[in-house]
């Protein structure tokens, strides 16, 4: 089994007209065990910014600590949101960072930029975007 | 094989695990305390390499400690799991602790909770949780009789009917357990459950 799948997840995201759904399973499981049935894979970054993220839990978990933690510090320093193109940068960004070691993660970016145009792109464990 | 199950009834946690030291095929000794208390109201139930799980809960209740000293303030149970959870991810891909947790406490404003800590730093509240090969039995037990809102005495049947899974069903069952508990009067010994006694002296 590969060790993406060992919790096992599955995160899809659509856009629409002014709108975009992300939609996941809530199955937390070690390879064919179940631990939990509640499972959160899909955060709010703000209020337009949604991402998925799939994959080993631990860095899933790592991973959007990290994004929470950077687009915080964006805000801050610049006083607005992100676009999501930026935002899709950097999390590339963060991602290459370890591409020899990389995080074991695949994820969905889902957001609403600028007027309520929405965004949606994918991304493997090494930053390739889609 | 090393059991861990835990579970959450009404305003309080109960743990349980097995208390055998096993080393290869030996069964060095049977009274291995492994649910250690962290703080007042908080217990870690720990299972994985004998070596890393004492150091590795010593370190997270060193850690805990001076938290409390240095702030004058507890850490409530889910800041003290979310810091187990970083020391772990932060050693995984360097050197790794083998050790299974399980964080049971109880806090003013949360009640009762239960955190279920992989050795790869998956961290997530649960209602029930279990480790190693007696999970499949005991979470299968708890799974079919586990109600939320148990009373104390409900919960410790259901530890007992898990406890007697283990023994009939796992080929190496532990012979004996030991059982704790925390609520708002804190975290205290419940009770052991024991099938096999330690023999002191040679009968002659």
């Amino acid at each position: 089994m590969s060790i993406f799948e060992y919790n096992g997840s599955a995160v899809v995201a659509m856009v629409g007209k002014n709108c975009f759904a992300i939609a996941s399973d809530r199955r937390l499981g070690v390879q064919l065990q179940t631990i939990a049935t509640d499972f959160q894979r899909i955060s709010k970054i703000d209020d337009h910014l949604f991402i998925g993220l799939s994959g080993l839990a631990p860095d899933v978990q790592t991973l959007y600590q990290r994004l929470v933690f950077r687009h915080k510090l964006y805000q801050l320093r610049e006083e607005r949101d992100m676009k999501p193109e930026s935002f899709a940068s950097l999390v590339s960004a963060i991602l290459y960072e370890k591409r020899f070691g990389p995080y074991l993660c695949q994820l969905v970016i889902a957001e609403l930029g600028d007027d309520n145009k929405p965004f949606t792109c994918t991304m493997d464990s090494i930053a390739a975007k889609f | 094989m090393e059991c861990v199950f835990g579970l959450v009834g009404n305003g309080f946690a109960i743990v349980a695990a097995d208390t055998s030291a096993v080393h290869s095929i030996l069964l060095h000794k049977n009274n291995e305390d492994k649910i250690m208390v962290l703080d007042s109201h908080k217990l870690v139930a720990a299972s994985g390499e004998p070596g890393d799980r004492v150091q590795f809960t010593e370190y997270v209740q060193k850690n805990v400690s001076l938290y409390k000293f240095r702030n004058g303030i507890s850490l409530t149970t889910a800041a003290a799991a979310n810091f187990t959870r970083g020391e772990l991810a932060t050693a995984l891909r360097k050197n790794p602790y083998s050790v299974n947790i399980l964080m049971a406490g109880y806090d003013d404003e949360a009640g009762a909770s239960l955190y279920y800590i992989d050795y790869i730093a998956t961290l997530h509240k649960v209602d029930k949780g279990a480790f190693g090969y007696g999970s499949y039995f005991s979470l299968s037990t708890m799974d079919r009789h586990y109600r939320s809102d148990m009373s104390v005495e409900e919960a410790i049947e259901l530890v007992d009917k898990c406890i007697l899974e283990i023994r009939s069903r796992l080929v190496v069952a532990p012979p004996n357990f030991v059982i704790k508990i925390v609520d708002k009067d804190g975290a205290r010994d419940y009770a052991w459950r024991q099938s096999v006694k330690d023999v002191t002296t040679a009968a002659v």
